[in-house]
């Protein structure tokens, strides 16, 4: 902790929980879909259902979906940038028993046909914990440079992933597999201590069974609190 | 390098020094972070001229919140300010700018959280107020955001500076100590007796509960941003008078932290208590969320 802590951060009100935080959940999700954003179905759970009109938190959802960062003033006229950038939304409340009560889940529909859906939640100071991603069960922060790699669950895929990184002086911070069943479906998501070079990127999307490589890089803003 | 564990240690290493609490903490965090006194210099000025923006924004009086709950006090205290206010010209001013900060962070404008966001408002108002009615640089202002920091860093290592965790005193009590540590030395006073106003201040708004209406940041919150600066400018100047704190700061921030530790969680930001239990502050809530 530093004075810039104490003084600060620069964000956009009313707290951090209910803004920076949203702003970067919603930031995660539109890197998930990538590509342009044609709908977004946003759903509230716990106390988030109960306030996120009072707090802006859809508005700051909102903002984090159309790429803004969480000090932008335009955070609070986000519903009329989002209408005029085409996009189609709603907020609706959901009930997740086992969540953290500031959770919400965002269904994105992109302009291919691309589809993603991410759950997350603020945790606090505008931290966040992504949980949920397409279906499958992750745990990342989003504080470090972070890459979710589905794939198929087959000997040796981590290995190639790892190797790569390895040629390409990418040290891993974080590993962690998720697999609901053997051999089917599965996600690894690897925090990274530094950045990865555009070309291991596109080697990974390369390698056999991995289905696709979502890159998310940290975002430039330090964290926050209420 | 500085450990930030006491008040103590900051007022020895200044009065060591023959400087100021700010001096000593703006060399110490740039050694820290690794910059340049400047770039940590200039990161901090970029730091007030946020503040300043949000209070010319605020005083407008045109933005309200996404609740409808606030906005626009700022503006009828500035006006009473013109017109010989019971409280003098200093403090009307500074709680104008309080109120206005604290509504501008509600109606999702930009701030800087000092140290949170809900009790945004106190130190901007206070150091606003000092350059705009004393004449004081904005250089000094910019240095006492630097007396404050360090002040806070200390509360926040020994105590706690959430209302979730140590009540509103933790918020508003953190910042109006900050406040009046960050007054003493932009009116020049010793390092010890900037410990002395952040004692005093802290010890006024000691016990004060986080009870806000409906959870949301606004009532009674922005209003306390306004009690906050009153505190801080009066036991600013009970301490530039020579009056000293009979609990030295550190003790004080102890205590703080122990009576937080002792509240209720219904009186720790839940809105389960205080204001937000009674009859109104329920009515509120239902009218708000249905």
């Amino acid at each position: 902790m530093d004075i810039f802590d104490i003084i600060g951060p620069v964000m956009i009100g009313p707290s951090s929980s209910h803004t920076a935080g949203a702003v970067r959940i919603g930031a995660v999700a539109r890197k998930i879909l990538g590509g342009k954003i044609t709908r977004a179905e946003v759903f509230f759970a716990g106390s988030f259902a109960e306030t996120f009109r009072g707090h802006g938190t859809d508005k700051a959802i909102l903002g984090g979906l159309l790429g803004m960062q969480s000090d932008d003033e335009r955070i609070r006229d986000s519903f009329r940038h989002a209408e005029e950038a085409g996009i189609e939304f709603v907020f609706t409340t959901i009930s997740l028993p086992r969540a953290h009560p500031n959770t919400v889940k965002i269904h994105l529909a992109g302009e291919n046909g691309g589809e993603c859906a991410v759950q997350g939640a603020s945790v606090g100071g505008g931290n966040i914990l992504i949980t949920d991603v397409n279906g499958m069960e992750t745990a990342f922060s989003g504080k470090a440079d972070t890459l979710i790699i589905p794939h198929r669950d087959m000997p040796g895929v981590i290995a190639s992933v790892s190797s790569l990184m390895a040629d390409y002086g990418v040290n891993i911070g974080n590993f962690r597999l998720n697999r609901p069943h053997k051999g089917f479906q599965a996600v690894m998501t690897v925090e990274l201590d530094g950045g990865i070079p555009d070309e291991a990127l596109r080697l990974l999307t390369r390698l056999k069974y991995v289905d696709s490589v979502v890159y998310l890089p940290v975002n430039r803003n330090g964290d926050a609190r209420c | 390098m500085l450990s930030y564990s006491s008040l103590a240690e900051l007022v020895v290493a200044a009065t060591e020094a023959k400087s100021s609490i700010a001096r000593v903490a703006l060399r110490d965090q740039a050694e820290q972070i690794g910059l340049g006194q400047e770039q940590v210099y200039a990161r901090m000025r970029d730091n007030l001229l946020v503040m300043r923006e949000a209070a010319i924004r605020g005083l407008t009086g045109e933005l309200h919140s996404p609740s409808g709950l606030s906005g626009g006090d700022g503006l009828k205290m500035e006006r009473r300010a013109q017109h010989a206010p019971l409280s003098g010209v200093f403090c009307a001013k500074a709680i104008a700018r309080a109120l206005a900060i604290a509504e501008y962070n509600a109606a999702m404008g930009r701030i800087v959280a000092a140290p949170t966001a809900g009790s945004c408002g106190i130190l901007p108002a206070a150091l606003l107020t000092m350059i705009e009615e004393t004449g004081a640089s904005e250089e000094s202002a910019v240095m006492a955001l630097f007396t404050a920091g360090a002040v806070g860093l200390v509360i926040a290592n020994v105590a706690c500076i959430s209302g979730a965790e140590g009540g509103c005193q933790a918020e508003c009590g953190s910042a109006a100590a900050m406040t009046a540590a960050a007054l003493v030395e932009m009116a020049e006073g010793a390092p010890q007796a900037a410990a002395d106003a952040a004692a005093v201040a802290l010890k006024n708004q000691m016990g004060l509960v986080c009870d806000p209406v409906a959870g949301l940041v606004e009532t009674p919150c922005i209003k306390r941003n306004a009690g906050g600066v009153m505190c801080a400018i009066a036991a600013a100047d009970m301490a530039l008078a020579g009056i000293k704190s009979v609990i030295p700061a550190d003790e004080v921030i102890e205590a703080m932290r122990a009576v937080g530790a002792a509240m209720p969680q219904s009186l720790r930001e839940t809105a389960r208590g205080g204001l937000a239990a009674t009859p109104t502050g329920i009515a509120l809530k239902q009218k708000i969320f249905g």
